[in-house]
């Protein structure tokens, strides 16, 4: 692999000034939005389509997460919607050429008593069953796929077993957002970059399009894959969302030396690690309890990460934090996304997207675009619709790392 | 936010506190009793700004405070006791 293949792949993308009107307006340019308008174009040619996002593309949660595609959920719903997305995304790098540095890892899960292994234990008969198949590992078998882990948890956590989800990748975020952005762009969608919405345009009860410092723009249907803000938009509308937005910090070290092929995840100190492909070492943990739509990474943060992270894998200890930095993940109330209608008609929602939000953006991009196209949720996202609140049919399960 | 003024402990590192729920009445503009009970128990104002919520004091007098906070910031702006 050279360098000058990566830049020679980099998608052409054009920004256009926008139109007065368009069939569907998507706000909210990072990766659900630009996946909403390419499987719109690309799988019902419906390309009088605009992505109107406040900053640039990919500034929100696509470029701050920590790039880790998987499907071991813990409810039925969920899994078989992650492992469409998660298969998606193996073949994104053929269907549109562009590379996107995706990369098969395998993910392991870390238990450390014998609940948590139980409930790993159900987890792999559970995944299995849905098509996301994941095994039991032993300590033998860790120390085989992790050489560096330290298996008595700096004395303190041993390792009694975990979870091996087979088929757990990453991916370049920033590069899946010009994938899809350029793929949209190249038929025809338009991308509107540093045009915040400031407003709906209503018609009755419908919602028509949008306001934006560059002018109103009209649409036969107004799509809000907003990350952070979305409760404002929504509230816009006249609608209320169970969601509330919390930051999520993170970090990367200097280089380590060796390579660290797989993803390693732990159950009881809620902390997630793998290596990116620059070498650096990517460090993220569970959300902070207290909601804010602050982006600064905090020195609290930071220490109680590396103070967890160091039970397991003590290498990390010789290496220096290089950069940190914080999301805004819109969690549900019940952890699971809400995708669909909102009762207000000409206005849809694709949020909630937690801490769980990129390893979804192509199945939720596919599935909202069919919604869209066809007026009908698809099968696999029809659980997900806001009404479940409504119908006491909520999808509890909080199957991420940074939710338990 | 690193620390929070207990009116009982003083200044103590925000370690030692949980965060509890945000307080806030359900609106006034929803009049029907079952859309009254399901924001209450699922819906969010998700303020971006001044909010008021309930912390507690879990490693310390384990009481509760009602604390004023600006969620732009994530920045205490008083202790209501």
């Amino acid at each position: 692999m050279t360098a000058g293949r990566y830049v020679d792949t980099l998608p052409p993308l054009r920004w256009d000034e926008p139109r007065r009107s368009y069939d569907v307006v998507i706000v909210g340019g990072g990766g659900h939005g630009l996946a909403t308008a390419y499987y719109l174009a690309t799988r019902h040619g419906l390309t009088d389509v605009a992505v109107v996002e406040a900053d640039y593309i990919a500034s929100g949660n696509t470029g701050r997460n920590t790039t880790i595609i998987r499907a071991n959920y813990g409810i039925p719903e969920a899994i078989r919607f992650y492992e469409h997305s998660l298969e998606l995304y193996a073949g994104l790098e053929d269907e549109t050429g562009a590379e996107i540095l995706h990369q098969e890892k395998g993910l392991i899960w870390l238990a450390h008593t014998e609940t948590a292994l139980r409930a790993e234990r159900a987890r792999c008969q559970l995944n299995t069953a849905c098509g996301a198949e994941t095994v039991m590992v032993t300590p033998a078998e860790i120390k085989a796929l992790v050489p560096q882990i330290d298996l008595t948890g700096g004395g303190r956590y041993p390792i009694l077993g975990a979870s091996h989800h087979l088929r757990a990748a990453t991916a370049r975020h920033d590069r899946v957002a010009w994938a899809f952005a350029s793929g949209a762009m190249a038929r025809g969608v338009q991308v509107v970059q540093h045009a915040p919405v400031t407003g709906l345009l209503r018609r009755g009860d419908r919602v028509v399009g949008v306001e934006t410092p560059l002018g109103r723009i009209e649409a036969g249907t107004v799509v809000s894959a907003v990350g952070g803000r979305v409760t404002t938009l929504a509230a816009m509308a006249g609608v209320r969302l169970p969601i509330r937005t919390h930051p999520l910090h993170a970090f990367v070290t200097n280089d380590f030396g060796q390579a660290f092929p797989r993803i390693v995840s732990d159950t009881e100190l809620l902390c997630y690690v793998s290596q990116t492909e620059r070498g650096q070492m990517l460090i993220g943990a569970e959300f902070d309890a207290q909601p804010s739509y602050s982006r600064r990474s905090s020195i609290a943060a930071l220490r109680a990460y590396a103070a967890k992270v160091t039970h397991i894998l003590p290498f990390l200890r010789d290496l220096r934090i290089l950069r940190a930095w914080a999301g805004s993940c819109d969690i549900s109330a019940d952890f699971s996304p809400i995708m669909g209608a909102t009762g207000v008609p000409g206005f849809l929602v694709t949020t909630g997207w937690g801490t769980w939000g990129f390893k979804a953006i192509p199945a939720g991009g596919e599935a909202m675009a069919e919604l869209i196209a066809t007026g009908r949720a698809p099968d696999l996202i029809a659980p997900f619709a806001l009404d479940r609140f409504a119908r006491d049919h909520v999808l509890a399960d909080q199957g991420s790392t940074g939710t338990r | 936010m690193l620390r929070l003024d207990c009116p009982r402990c003083g200044r103590r590192p925000i370690d030692e506190f949980a965060y509890g729920a945000e307080r806030r009445p359900v609106p006034a503009s929803i009049t029907d009793a079952d859309a009254r009970d399901l924001d209450a128990v699922w819906f969010s104002d998700n303020p971006e700004g001044p909010t008021t919520e309930r912390w507690f004091h879990a490693a310390g007098c384990r009481r509760w405070l009602t604390v004023r906070r600006d969620t732009r910031t994530d920045t205490v702006i008083g202790i209501d006791g």
